[in-house]
């Protein structure tokens, strides 16, 4: 029998009813078989796009340009994607994560700002980023907090409350700033959004050093574990003896953290900081995450595949900018590509589903 | 008696009706502008497009989906819609029934791919949204429409009610006859309540399921209909990002992201404190750069106390039944 997503409920979907089929495709989601059908397909699609890209644009697409560009685009997007997937993981969301960015951003912005004179020290000046960088980590870390013991203590669904958090979060950015953009940040700042080391972007060798760490606390550490198991059956991991809240409060800190450092790359790639900066982003994060083979309902997925998803929506953006279309097209093709990735899974799984039978 | 106050004081409208009273006199007693007709009106007005948003919004949520798209829907059947009546010309009829034809052509969509694709549907509506709104913009390059005809942006008003009110009203009267009257409408509350138990009773799901997406499509076109005909003008960009003020509206009024439940006056209460709030504020000379803080405190807050109250519930039940 086949129940598919939508005939089980939107949100509120008891993961233990999965069809066989899923179960299987689902087993091998978790698991570190070289044969995961997700990366399978997403290299895939990366080597058509490249393909196709490098035929139109014969001696431009493959260039070192492109990959330059793609290396300075991708951090950003792919850091807010970490914050959204830790949470997707657990059965959540966080919608928060743009707000709780910007707002942290603004904190260090104001600090750097206000506190930095021209005729200062290099370390009165280091001393003072050192200030702002703890000012906003424990910005993040404060939203998170809060977002994750309503979600954890109360039982509120996290859509409302981090559709709460990010109301709230962003109202006191707008509220504090009135609405404007503090710029103007130091070198040592600036660095880590335009700077490269040894030939790499600072901003990617950030990305892949989250990457890194949320890939083996998923994997390998307890608490990446409990997450993955209260994503698939919360009460069956409280029942097993997990502090099922205080997991779910570390998620959120998690993710929290994370938009501290999108936020730090952020600020140092506009030289400012806002509270309505990245917002398009949101809803973007969330089709990175689910096209990298994140499960929605939680449990599943793999950072490798969400990078991939990056990869491949990076490839396609700088493609069409270079075949002259419009961003909003490239914005359109995303949307499509998710739809064709919900397409190919499913075709897969019945593929499969009729060849074991 | 005691129990039956107690009852009423449990129920969710009730309450969040109870809250928009209290804070209506706290504000009538500080500033006299609030208890006015004038007041009243503007305040009604100025958010029917939202109400009829959340019309639709509401039976997809009580169905147990969600439509993230219906912003970028009504988007588009406005834009679509303004093409035709500047090159055609037309009347109020032939607008609204195209602008619905659109929407629900579009909220079909959604649910064709929901249901075949076994997708969920915060999922397939995301991309939806992203690939209608970015079609929108590439098409019309984020250029407006300003040379709308007379009859659309010229102000209307029947028995001295202006026409978004009108219109809110009728939406909200309409989803109120379906969700109760209706069979259909029962039979989203069970596809809602629970899906497995509403398809061996016999209901169609796809059917249902084009039903509701196609209705909040609808009730989106109707409502971008109405925003174009208030700010005389077509703005591609002016819609999008309204989504999630909207759910957390319906949410207010109680209706549930898992489904099954939610009802018409609680949807209209939960918009009402929401207007209640910004107005009131606003008349006190509180800067529009609160709203932000005072709409979140409260969407926090509601959420936690009904999370809150349910939570002890279950605890009562749980120690009456040992």
């Amino acid at each position: 029998m086949r129940l598919n997503a939508s005939e089980r409920g939107a949100f509120a979907m008891p993961s233990d009813f999965a069809p066989d089929s899923q179960v299987a495709s689902r087993v091998r989601f978790a698991g570190f078989l070289p044969s995961d059908p997700t990366i399978t397909m997403l290299g895939g699609l990366i080597a058509v796009a490249v393909l196709v890209f490098s035929t139109l644009t014969p001696n431009r697409f493959l260039s070192a340009d492109t990959l330059r560009a793609i290396a300075f685009q991708m951090p950003e997007l792919g850091i807010l994607s970490l914050a959204m997937m830790v949470p997707l993981m657990s059965g959540g969301l966080n919608l928060a994560i743009i707000a709780t960015a910007n707002c942290s951003a603004l904190v260090m912005a104001a600090i750097l700002t206000r506190l930095i004179q021209p005729s200062m020290p290099s370390p009165g000046v280091a001393a003072i980023i050192a200030l702002a960088l703890l000012a906003g980590m424990l910005t993040s870390l404060g939203i998170g907090f809060l977002t994750g013991v309503i979600v954890a203590f109360l039982g509120v669904h996290p859509i409302l409350v981090t559709l709460g958090t990010m109301t709230l979060v962003k109202g006191a950015a707008v509220l504090a700033t009135s609405g404007t953009v503090i710029a103007g940040f130091p070198p040592a700042v600036l660095f880590l959004g335009n700077g490269t080391l040894i030939g790499f972007p600072v901003s990617l060798i950030l990305f892949l050093l989250c990457a890194t760490i949320v890939a083996v606390i998923l994997t390998h550490a307890p608490f990446g574990v409990s997450v993955r198991m209260i994503g698939s059956n919360e009460r069956a991991t409280r029942y097993s003896g997990v502090p099922t809240e205080w997991v779910l409060v570390g998620v959120y800190v998690v993710s929290s953290l994370l938009c501290w450092v999108a936020a730090l790359l952020m600020m140092a790639r506009f030289n400012s900081a806002s509270a309505g900066y990245a917002e398009s982003y949101l809803l973007i994060t969330i089709l990175a995450a689910v096209l990298g083979g994140v499960d929605p309902f939680g449990g599943f997925g793999r950072v490798l595949g969400l990078c991939l998803s990056l990869v491949l929506l990076q490839v396609i953006s700088t493609g069409f900018n270079l075949l002259g279309f419009s961003p909003y097209l490239t914005a359109a093709i995303w949307g499509a590509t998710m739809i064709l990735a919900i397409v190919i899974a499913m075709v897969r799984d019945r593929w499969i589903s009729r060849s074991t039978r | 008696m005691r129990n039956f106050v107690r009852f009423l004081f449990r129920r969710h409208d009730v309450q969040i009706g109870l809250i928009v009273v209290i804070m209506a006199a706290c504000f009538s007693t500080i500033s006299s502008g609030f208890l006015t007709p004038g007041n009243l009106m503007d305040m009604l007005e100025s958010y029917s497009v939202m109400a009829i948003m959340a019309a639709g919004l509401l039976v997809v949520l009580i169905s147990g989906g969600i439509d993230i798209s219906f912003a970028a829907i009504a988007a588009v059947s406005q834009f679509l819609v303004a093409i035709i009546l500047v090159r055609f010309g037309g009347n109020w009829f032939v607008a609204f029934s195209l602008a619905g034809l659109f929407g629900a052509l579009l909220g079909v969509v959604n649910a064709l791919l929901i249901y075949y694709l076994g997708a969920i549907s915060v999922i397939v509506t995301i991309s939806t949204m992203t690939f209608y709104f970015s079609i929108l913009m590439f098409v019309t390059q984020g250029k407006s429409i300003y040379n709308l005809p007379n009859w659309f942006t010229s102000d209307i008003s029947v028995l001295a009610i202006p026409f978004p009110v009108v219109v809110a009203a009728i939406a909200l009267l309409l989803t109120l006859f379906l969700v109760s009257r209706l069979t259909i409408g029962r039979q989203i509350y069970g596809l809602g309540g629970n899906p497995e138990a509403a398809k061996r009773m016999g209901c169609n799901i796809v059917g249902l399921q084009c039903f509701v997406y196609g209705y909040s499509g609808f009730m989106a076109a109707v409502a971008g209909i109405v925003q174009a005909h208030r700010v005389e003008e077509v703005v591609p960009y002016a819609l999008i990002g309204r989504e999630l003020d909207v759910l957390a509206a319906v949410v207010l009024g109680g209706a549930s992201l898992s489904g099954g439940v939610g009802t018409v006056s609680g949807t209209v209460l939960g918009i009402v404190l929401l207007a209640v709030l910004q107005n009131g504020l606003t008349l006190l000379g509180v800067s529009s750069y609160s709203f932000g803080v005072v709409t979140g405190i409260v969407i926090l807050v509601s959420v936690s106390a009904t999370a809150y109250a349910a939570k002890r519930q279950r605890k009562r039940s749980i120690r009456d039944a040992i």
